[in-house]
């Protein structure tokens, strides 16, 4: 095994996770509200990515503000109109709400796109690579794919720690109470904050699409490893959730490279010791 | 003076308990008021209610000539309601300067600024990049009443705000208060369980006993022997 392809190939892929996971750290963090539907929605996602592209020739990188605006769009009617209706009372409410919501995805998909394996089809980048020097050679697309997960984690640190939405964010999760009493409108900042969660999901099954083939029930693979990126970085920064992708990306990419029947195990392992060792994650600023 | 804030036979209930028993009680335009009573009389729910965080019959609670019994909090606070809660609740994962901006989220224009905030306590202007965990109590409250104050509120609840300070410090936080709200003509309702200092704080009184008012009046003329015995629910 080389140990250097198999880490930066690892710690590229850890990008992929990282878009899966920053999407649901934004709304537990803001709304400690659990969206089971996740993954469902990162393939839900690569469809629309894929209709979008058939409809219009678009390249698939164009396509990605697009489906932005469309999913955010989607995420605050979503919000506004269920998922808000579940918080505030029994935390299996909006598990349940979003578990019904992940079955009637899949099955939709399943119905109308078949269980047949699709991918979207990157012209031109898709064999692509850059020599990294030592004999290595990095693809052009995971790299891009990686300074995406980079890019977004920047894009929430701002507008979580330099703006007047982020102040309002961190005060709701604090006290949801206190919030409302200085006049924060709690309903509609959820609809904001699954609004930014959905823009970020639709980034993420863009990226999800050119790198895997997918089949409707890839869902709750996606949902596991987003999932398990948080739990490994810990709450409070998306540096930290960026790094617990990373971790879990170079986690599988070494069993891979030991057996290739070790590779997803070989990530949950990692996420398992965490849990065990750290449960707070490795990188958590707040309990 | 006309009045701000009036209750009618205002009841609050956490679950089965009832907790206000029908309370009148009326805020004048720039008049500081206080509540006094035992813990557990109903001084808190009472604010709570009128900050709209209790269900409450829309009319029995009406500021400035608007019933808000049923607004949400946040539609509340746009009216010009700011409450320095029990325990001062500071958001502890914002620093003092953010803790303090929140208080503008009310989206209220008036004469408190950040700056000017600065100016009523300049100790927060040192401190403002730190997390409230690491004040001292009077700082903390100095950020919550200083939160409230950019609300640029008309209506000033304060609850406790000597709980668990240093007795000097209970008087220049008392002071900075009053010179506060006296500049803005801001009305000021002030839940304080040291009576001389409801008293010295305020124009008029309310004692509240179990959840009901058993002695109103001006605050001077409300004499030790009363409200100790409005206190203790026992009849004179």
């Amino acid at each position: 095994m080389n140990w250097v392809d198999t880490i930066v190939q690892g710690t590229l892929l850890g990008g992929l996770y990282a878009l899966f996971a920053m999407g649901l750290a934004v709304i537990y963090g803001v709304m400690r509200q659990i969206n089971i539907a996740h993954g469902d929605f990162i393939v839900l996602g690569a469809y629309l990515s894929l209709g979008i592209i058939a409809a219009t020739g678009l390249h698939p990188f164009l396509v990605i503000p697009l489906a932005a605006v469309v999913f955010a769009l989607f995420g605050y009617a979503l919000q506004r109109g269920v998922l808000n209706h579940t918080l505030g009372g029994d935390i299996l409410a909006p598990l349940v709400v979003t578990y019904g919501l992940a079955i009637v995805i899949e099955n939709v998909l399943q119905q109308t796109q078949s269980a047949d394996p699709r991918s979207i089809k990157l012209p031109v980048l898709d064999t692509a690579s850059l020599p990294i020097g030592g004999g290595l050679a990095v693809g052009v697309f995971p790299l891009i794919m990686f300074l995406a997960a980079v890019a977004v984690a920047i894009a929430l640190e701002i507008v979580f720690n330099r703006t007047r939405l982020g102040v309002a964010f961190r005060a709701v999760s604090d006290d949801r109470e206190m919030a409302s009493i200085v006049g924060v409108r709690d309903k509609r900042l959820f609809g904001y904050a699954s609004a930014i969660s959905f823009a970020v999901i639709a980034v993420a099954s863009v990226f999800m699409g050119i790198k895997f083939t997918f089949t409707p029930s890839l869902g709750p693979n996606f949902l596991l490893y987003a999932f398990e990126a948080i739990v490994i970085g810990g709450m409070g920064s998306f540096w930290g959730t960026l790094a617990g992708g990373v971790i879990l990306g170079i986690a599988q990419a070494i069993g891979f490279a030991l057996n290739p029947g070790w590779g997803i195990l070989a990530g949950h392992l990692v996420f398992l010791v965490v849990l065990l060792v750290r449960p707070t994650g490795l990188f958590a600023r707040t309990a | 003076m006309s009045v701000l804030l009036e209750t009618h036979g205002l009841t609050a209930h956490y679950g089965d308990f009832q907790a206000l028993f029908g309370i009148d009680a009326q805020v004048r335009d720039g008049e500081r008021v206080a509540l006094i009573g035992a813990n557990g009389a109903g001084k808190s729910t009472f604010l709570r209610a009128i900050a709209g965080l209790m269900r409450s019959a829309p009319d029995a609670i009406v500021f400035d000539g608007t019933a808000i019994g049923s607004r949400s909090p946040a539609e509340i606070a746009a009216l010009g309601i700011a409450l320095v809660p029990e325990g001062r609740r500071l958001f502890a994962s914002l620093s003092v300067e953010e803790n303090l901006s929140t208080g503008s989220f009310n989206g209220r224009k008036g004469p408190w600024t950040l700056a000017r905030v600065y100016e009523l306590f300049p100790v927060l202007l040192e401190k403002r990049r730190a997390s409230p965990g690491s004040l001292s109590g009077g700082q903390q409250q100095m950020v919550a009443i200083g939160r409230a104050l950019l609300a640029n509120p008309r209506l000033l609840l304060c609850d406790e705000v000597s709980l668990g300070l240093a007795p000097a410090v209970v008087k220049d936080v008392y002071a900075a208060l009053r010179r506060a709200c006296d500049a803005g003509g801001v009305s000021v309702v002030i839940v304080e369980q040291d009576i001389d200092l409801a008293r010295a704080m305020s124009q008029r009184a309310y004692c509240f006993t179990h959840g009901s008012v058993s002695l109103s009046g001006e605050s001077a003329a409300l004499t030790r022997e009363a409200i100790s015995a409005a206190y203790f629910g026992v009849s004179a």
